[in-house]
């Protein structure tokens, strides 16, 4: 693993860990299965982000980006708080590693399910946290397939032997 | 204070007498064992010398022993070249769930040349089941090959009952025994195989050389062609500085065994007793009693296993984690999802592996921070209500 001296700081010393119990929204994303979880709480006023707090079940850098999303959350307004991105997050922790960029780097898509379901509560739509999980269990007869002639090829296989192309190293629920 | 290293399963440091046998064969040998000359002659009797010490730790013939690159290599080799050796007889090869990716991969292309493979399940404790074997073999079935000791949780498979079940159904009989061979007696006539794999750096020999133990009478075809080393078995100009120190690392696991073997298992012991002591809610994977005795796998609830070998990496202890972050695949372990473990908790293994240099007081240690360490994380985790529920 080769982390950043951000994320490993971000990673030992999270910023702003736990839950706010009385939260004006909730976000949760990712599962255990693709090996990240994230919950963010925040709390509002006046459009405005004056608390924000996370948990997370993961690796270095989900915690790291999680730890992130927090501080750059703070303080900002919501139109603000959707504008950023993952990849902002990524930037901020002075990047980070590329198997990492797909599964970890959650932190900004927490956040905006969380002003999400803030703004939905607003609107008297959901009164619980939306949960945005999928349920991801791997099905029977499911398999892997090349991106470009979308025959069904082995696990990790390195190339398709149908079309020949080299099949990217990356996750590929 | 130096780092308290607990991941000798990816490799173990050179013992010392390797590392100066190394040493004194690169100043003083550099010929090519098939160059019938004064150069040539010192370095075929090096050659010699180690095939003997390798056949020595497996009770073997020296003519059985063939060198290779490593474990992948060797597992390459005995799955592969069997695989075209008895293309005639049959396609069919029969595998367990749990197998390392060397031979996962291998079944993986040989596939794709139409061979079929089964591969079998196996139990909470990663056991194979020897009358599923026998239950899955055909007329086409040409190979079994199932680990020695599962690399992953430790577990030793009942290579011996299934390799007398191979026999009788005449069927090539392989096991895996990198993660075995050097750390635990292994004996090719009791075991019963037909073919052996196993790698240097399991037992304080260096990295990129392994051996192929390979009975009497196999039919296997080359996985490198080329020219008549090795018996015609395995083509290229050998790996002759690594194949010494493969050689004197064998003769010494063999003379070092009877102690380091007791030394290891109480220190596993000890470790496995004092984690299910201090930290709760935890799994020691893999079987209780058949298992490797330098091996612990952990799964920790609510954690991931990459923030936890981190953490503990900061601690200066060095571990390995099975979680799928920390894999190049980003799936969980294979092995512990066949195993029955769900994703959540397989996502939380760690596996110390032990060596001999390790002490009580390193083992102490790692009891000392990693409940703290656990808590730190389980207190950051979504998964952890306990606050909320109780």
């Amino acid at each position: 693993m080769a982390y950043s001296p951000i994320v490993l700081d971000h990673f030992k010393n999270p910023r702003n860990v736990g839950e706010i119990l009385q939260a004006d929204g909730v976000g949760e994303v990712g599962n255990p299965v693709c090996g990240d979880m994230m919950s963010v709480y925040i709390k509002v006023d006046q459009d405005r982000i004056t608390d924000v707090k996370f948990k997370t079940f993961g690796c270095g850098a989900a915690i790291a980006v999680s730890s992130m999303i927090t501080e750059m959350a703070k303080g900002k307004t919501l139109a603000e708080a959707m504008k950023i991105t993952n990849a902002d997050v990524a930037a901020a922790l002075g990047g980070l590693p590329p198997n990492k960029l797909h599964c970890s780097n959650l932190g900004a898509d927490a956040l905006h399910s969380a002003i999400k379901n803030y703004l939905d509560r607003k609107a008297g739509k959901a009164a619980a946290p939306d949960l945005d999980k999928e349920p991801h269990h791997k099905q029977e007869g499911e398999g892997c397939y090349c991106p470009y002639c979308e025959k069904k090829v082995e696990e990790e296989a390195p190339m398709c032997i149908f079309c020949g192309r080299e099949i990217p190293h990356e996750h590929d629920h | 204070m130096g780092v308290i290293y607990l991941d000798h399963l990816a490799a173990t440091p050179l013992h010392p007498k390797v590392k100066e046998a190394m040493i004194h064969h690169i100043e003083n040998v550099f010929g090519n064992p098939a160059s019938d000359n004064q150069v040539g002659q010192p370095a075929a009797q090096a050659l010699e010398q180690a095939r003997a010490q390798v056949a020595a730790l497996l009770n073997a013939d020296p003519k059985e022993v063939v060198f290779t690159s490593g474990g992948t290599e060797s597992v390459n080799h005995a799955v592969k070249g069997t695989a075209i050796g008895l293309r005639q007889k049959g396609n069919h090869i029969i595998t367990s769930n749990i197998e390392h990716k060397s031979v996962l991969n291998s079944l993986r292309t040989l596939r794709l040349l139409d061979y079929r493979v089964t591969s079998l399940d196996v139990d909470s404790y990663g056991l194979v089941d020897p009358a599923a074997v026998e239950k899955a073999i055909t007329p086409e079935t040409i190979l079994i090959s199932i680990m020695l000791a599962n690399n992953e949780i430790g577990t030793l498979e009942p290579i011996a009952d299934i390799a007398r079940i191979a026999q009788k159904h005449k069927v090539v009989m392989h096991t895996d025994a990198v993660a075995a061979t050097g750390v635990i007696p292994v004996d090719v006539q009791a075991l019963g195989v037909n073919l052996l794999s196993l790698a240097a750096n399991q037992f304080y020999g260096p990295s990129g050389v392994g051996a192929l133990y390979v009975r009497k009478g196999a039919s296997l075809w080359p996985l490198l062609d080329g020219g008549l080393q090795e018996n015609k078995r395995r083509a290229g100009a050998e790996n002759l500085i690594g194949i010494v120190g493969l050689g004197l690392a064998a003769e010494l696991a063999r003379l070092e065994m009877p102690q380091r073997l007791p030394r290891l298992q109480a220190l596993k012991d000890r470790l496995t007793k004092g984690l299910t002591e201090r930290i709760p809610e935890i799994k020691i994977n893999g079987h209780p009693t058949q298992c490797l005795p330098h091996l612990v796998s952990v799964s920790v609830e609510y954690v991931e296993g990459e923030s936890l070998m981190l953490m503990l990496d900061e601690e200066g202890i060095i571990v390995a984690t099975r979680s799928a972050c920390a894999s190049g695949s980003l799936r969980a372990s294979h092995v512990l999802i066949g195993a029955g473990l769900g994703h959540a908790l397989a996502q939380g293994t760690l596996v110390f592996t032990l060596g001999m240099d390790n002490t009580e007081a390193d083992v102490d240690k790692v009891l000392q921070v990693l409940p703290g360490i656990v808590q730190t994380l389980r207190e950051m985790s979504p998964l952890y209500r306990t606050e909320r529920t109780g």
